[in-house]
This record gives structure tokens, C-alpha cells and sequence, in this order.
């Protein structure tokens, strides 16, 4: 079945092989407090502001972000996090495998909150569209804002971010991968 | 995944896949806005041969919510009454331009007549006493949704075991999530042989009862018997129906299934089935989860990969 095929079948299957450490785990964790400043500058605090990550690279990301933001602000109430998973909102349904990795989980109303969409890597801005499409069905937020932790390039749609944690520049084939303890450049081997 | 045709095709993992497939409609089902664009430009047909509301209006809502185009084909008013032969008519609807055919047939088998004939996926809405697929994922979702897991359950299966499919598909997908099934019915009502069904069988309801985390009852379907099992639906009710007392049997947390369409005060009491325990209505609600799963899983998860 599909989940299965998936894995093996290529250009999906393969394995990731590291070429280069681009960011140690420290660095990540700098990256997210200076995010986390940068978002409460941007909205004058943390009012009204919801983090939803990206299933499944941005959703960790996200819960880091929402807990330098509690500690540098300490908003009475916890900020909200939540996780989407754009699988039904996808424009390649038909040109590859497709399968949906969680349930989305949005824990609040949408309607007048600054939504913060956080995701690992930023690469033709696709899954970012299909994310746009997916919250719009939940509601109509005040504002939507881009926090990814890497920026690598090759833009095929006109979307942009409000707040990154390290340009990357990349070729096409090649592979970025954010883990728990870094960000590693290399490519999937067949 | 092309078709949908039977349990038997599909093994734990399978089973296992689609649930946590339907976890994420269910999701969308709970949506202010809940519909999503998956299926867009995609047709889906729905080819009933036979009556049938749940299934064919679960099919349509699933297909809807996930905006793709039906159509219904009903017998009664189309060129069948004319004579056109099925494997005609799914030529004629294949050459509109189709994605997914839903087929259900007095016949066991249609259904994968219906896939040789057709470049469409073809999934089986119940084909005689054969197999009714959707509903063994429906049912075995909902068990799962209030038990936690299938593994270890004891489930009994009262009823018209002889001519129901939902009970040869129920079988299936139990067993293989790793439940233990009982099939209560008089002789008469089941099938006369059950060699190789992973079961056990009993005649005595009120021993069965207070052993059971589910008690899924089958509608005495009087359009299929053509002969004499029962005496009469009044000893029926008698022997094997789930009366309030019998009912007061269960443990407090086994659930009370039934596919639908129920005949309240024949195989349960019309007072049983509002109990709480009674979940006919989360049964249809997941159905069309389960149905989106099914669409996605067969028209939408896999591509021409590699291309």
C-alpha cells in the first residue's frame, strides 16, 4: 500500500547521506531565540499570535519557538500551538505519492489572530501555498506570517519569509536536513 | 492501491493504514469549512444495482467533501430497464471520463467484473452476500475509536450471519486487527460450512452477552430469504433478539453495533438502541470518514512516480 510503496519506490525512497554540518544544535537554539525577538518586535508582543508548525519538520520547531516566546514574554495564558498537515491541500495530488503524515490540530479560533506558520526548510514555497489554502478553511486570520529555520531558494510560487533562521544556498538535487541535533546538507542515495 | 474490493485483499498493516488515514478526515470532518480540495477534477460514479441510502449518500458526501464530481446511476430510471447489460453500461459510463466506480450488486462478484472491464478504480459498496468492505472499515474504525485497539476484543456477530456480507467482511477485518469473534445465530442463519471462518459459534445469546467488549447485531434482511429459516420474527425476537433485559446483560462499556437499516423490536429493542452505549450514529459519521479515506487512498495518494 501507498505509505509503503513509498519509501521504497524512488525518487522518494533512498537514503540521506550528509555532506556537510551547517548548523550544530546551538546554533539552531540562537536561531530560535533571535526568531522569537524578531516575532515580538514585528507584532508589538504576543498578543492575538498563534504558532502552527508544519507537519512534520515545523512542528517541533514551533513548540521551541512558542517557549522562547512564553519565557521572554510571559503572556498570561501559554501562546497556542498547533500542527497542519497540508497533504489534502497539495497542487502534485496525481504527480507523486501523497499521504497525509498527522491529524491537523488547530487549538484555537483563527478568526482576528496573527497566525505564525513555522516550517524547517523553505524551498519552492509549494507546501507554504497549500498551508495558506489549508487556514483559510479554518477561518480568516488578521495576518499570516513565515518562519522557517532555513531559506534554501528555488522559489517556484511568489511567497517570501518574515522571519529565518539561516540562508542556505543550495543546488536543486541537493538534500537539507534539520534534525534534533543540526542542520545537514547532503543528498538522498539510491 | 488501485481497487477496493474485498477484505481478504488487504492485511493488518493495510487496515491499520487506513484508520490512521481516517483519523485526519475525521479531523476535516470537524472543520468550520469541512471540505477540502483533494479530489478536485476527479468523477466519482455511483453504480447501485440495488436499494441502498447509507451507503450510497456516505459515498457522494465523502466524494463532496473532497470536492470531487458525482454522478448516480439508479437502475430504476436508466437504460437497464431497457436491457443494457452491466458490463455495457460501464462502458458507456467509462467513456464519459470517470476516476472511481462504486458498485453494489445483488451478485456476488460484479464488483470485479466491473474492474476488468474498466481503467477506472472500482471500489465495492456490497456485492451480494459476498463482502461489503466500507462498512468492516467503518465498523472496525468506530470499535477502534472507543476501545482504543481491536487486539484482544471479543466481539459476537448476532444475527442473519447466512446472507449478510457486512458479516463475511466484519470476519475479516476483525480477526486480522486481532479480535476474537463469536457468531451467534440459530442454524438455520448461518452459513452451512464454516470451515476456515476464524471463529467460534453459539446458538445461546444470554451466554454470550456478559463475555462481549461489542455485541454488533444484523438486520433480519426479509428481502433476502426466500425460504423458511426463522418460524416467525416474534420467536426470532425471542431467542436472539437484544431485548432490554438482554441488553442489561453487557458490561457497562461494551458497545452496541448495528450496520443499519435497524428493525427496531425485531433484532433490538427500539429503548436499546438509544442507549448510550449504542453507537449507530458515530458508525455512519466515521462511515464517510472512512470513505474519504478510501477515495484519497485509491485516487490521490499515488501517482506516476518517478515521472
Amino acid at each position: 500500500m501507498a505509505e509503503r510503496e513509498r519509501r521504497l519506490t524512488p525518487p522518494y525512497g533512498g537514503v540521506f547521506v550528509a555532506r556537510t554540518r551547517v548548523m550544530s544544535a546551538d546554533d539552531i537554539n540562537r536561531a530560535i531565540w533571535r526568531m522569537a525577538h524578531e516575532i515580538i518586535e514585528r507584532n508589538h508582543g504576543v498578543d492575538g499570535v498563534m504558532l502552527v508548525g508544519l507537519q512534520t519538520g515545523g512542528v517541533p520547531l514551533a513548540q521551541q519557538l512558542a517557549d522562547a516566546l512564553d519565557k521572554i514574554e510571559a503572556p498570561e495564558d501559554p501562546i497556542p500551538v498547533g500542527s497542519l498537515d497540508v497533504a489534502f491541500y497539495r497542487d502534485d495530488i496525481g504527480l507523486r505519492p501523497v499521504l497525509p503524515e498527522a491529524v491537523t490540530d488547530i487549538p484555537a479560533e483563527i478568526d482576528s489572530m496573527v497566525v505564525v506558520l513555522v516550517d524547517d526548510v523553505l524551498f519552492t514555497g509549494r507546501t507554504i501555498r497549500a498551508a495558506l489554502n489549508a487556514l483559510s478553511d479554518y477561518g480568516r486570520p488578521k495576518a499570516v506570517q513565515l518562519a522557517v529555520m532555513i531559506d534554501r531558494g528555488h522559489r517556484e510560487v511568489p511567497i517570501r519569509p518574515d522571519f529565518v533562521g539561516k540562508n542556505l544556498p543550495t543546488r536543486r538535487d541537493e538534500v537539507v536536513n534539520v534534525g534534533a541535533d543540526g542542520v545537514e546538507l547532503g543528498e538522498m542515495v539510491k | 492501491m488501485k481497487h477496493l474490493l474485498s477484505i481478504a485483499d488487504l492485511d493488518a498493516d493495510d487496515l491499520h493504514e487506513l484508520h490512521r488515514l481516517t483519523d485526519s478526515f475525521v479531523e476535516v470532518g470537524q472543520r468550520p469549512i469541512p471540505k477540502v480540495p483533494t479530489l478536485r477534477g476527479r468523477t466519482v460514479v455511483s453504480l447501485f444495482y440495488e436499494d441502498s441510502t447509507r451507503t450510497r449518500l456516505s459515498f457522494e458526501t465523502a466524494a463532496k467533501r473532497m470536492s470531487a464530481d458525482t454522478m448516480t446511476f439508479s437502475v430504476s430510471t436508466s437504460s437497464v430497464k431497457k436491457g443494457e447489460s452491466v458490463r455495457d453500461t460501464v462502458e458507456t459510463i467509462e467513456a464519459m471520463g470517470i476516476h472511481a466506480i462504486v458498485v453494489r450488486h445483488s451478485s456476488a462478484g460484479v464488483p470485479w467484473q466491473v474492474a476488468q472491464w474498466t481503467s477506472a478504480s472500482v471500489i465495492n459498496g456490497g456485492d451480494g452476500w459476498h463482502e461489503h468492505p466500507t462498512q468492516a472499515l467503518l465498523d472496525s474504525y468506530t470499535i477502534r475509536q472507543r476501545l482504543g485497539s481491536l487486539v484482544g476484543r471479543h466481539i459476537a456477530i448476532v444475527g442473519d450471519i447466512k446472507h449478510s456480507r457486512v458479516a463475511r467482511s466484519d470476519v475479516l477485518a476483525f480477526t486480522k486487527l486481532g479480535a476474537e469473534v463469536t457468531l451467534v445465530a440459530p442454524p438455520t442463519l448461518l452459513p452451512p460450512n464454516l470451515d476456515g471462518w476464524p471463529v467460534n459459534v453459539s446458538h445461546d445469546l444470554d451466554a454470550v452477552l456478559p463475555k462481549v467488549d461489542v455485541c454488533y447485531l444484523l438486520r433480519m434482511q426479509r428481502e433476502r430469504m426466500t425460504e423458511a429459516l426463522v418460524p416467525s420474527l416474534r420467536e426470532y425476537t425471542a431467542l436472539y433478539g437484544l431485548t432490554r433485559r438482554r441488553a442489561s446483560l453487557l458490561s457497562t462499556d461494551a458497545l452496541i453495533m448495528h450496520p443499519g437499516p435497524m428493525n427496531r423490536g425485531v433484532e433490538i429493542a427500539g429503548e436499546v438502541a438509544e442507549w448510550p452505549n449504542a453507537v449507530m450514529v458515530d458508525q455512519v459519521r466515521n462511515g464517510v470518514a472512512v470513505r474519504m479515506a478510501v477515495l484519497f487512498l485509491l485516487l490521490a495518494s499515488e501517482g506516476p512516480v518517478g515521472e
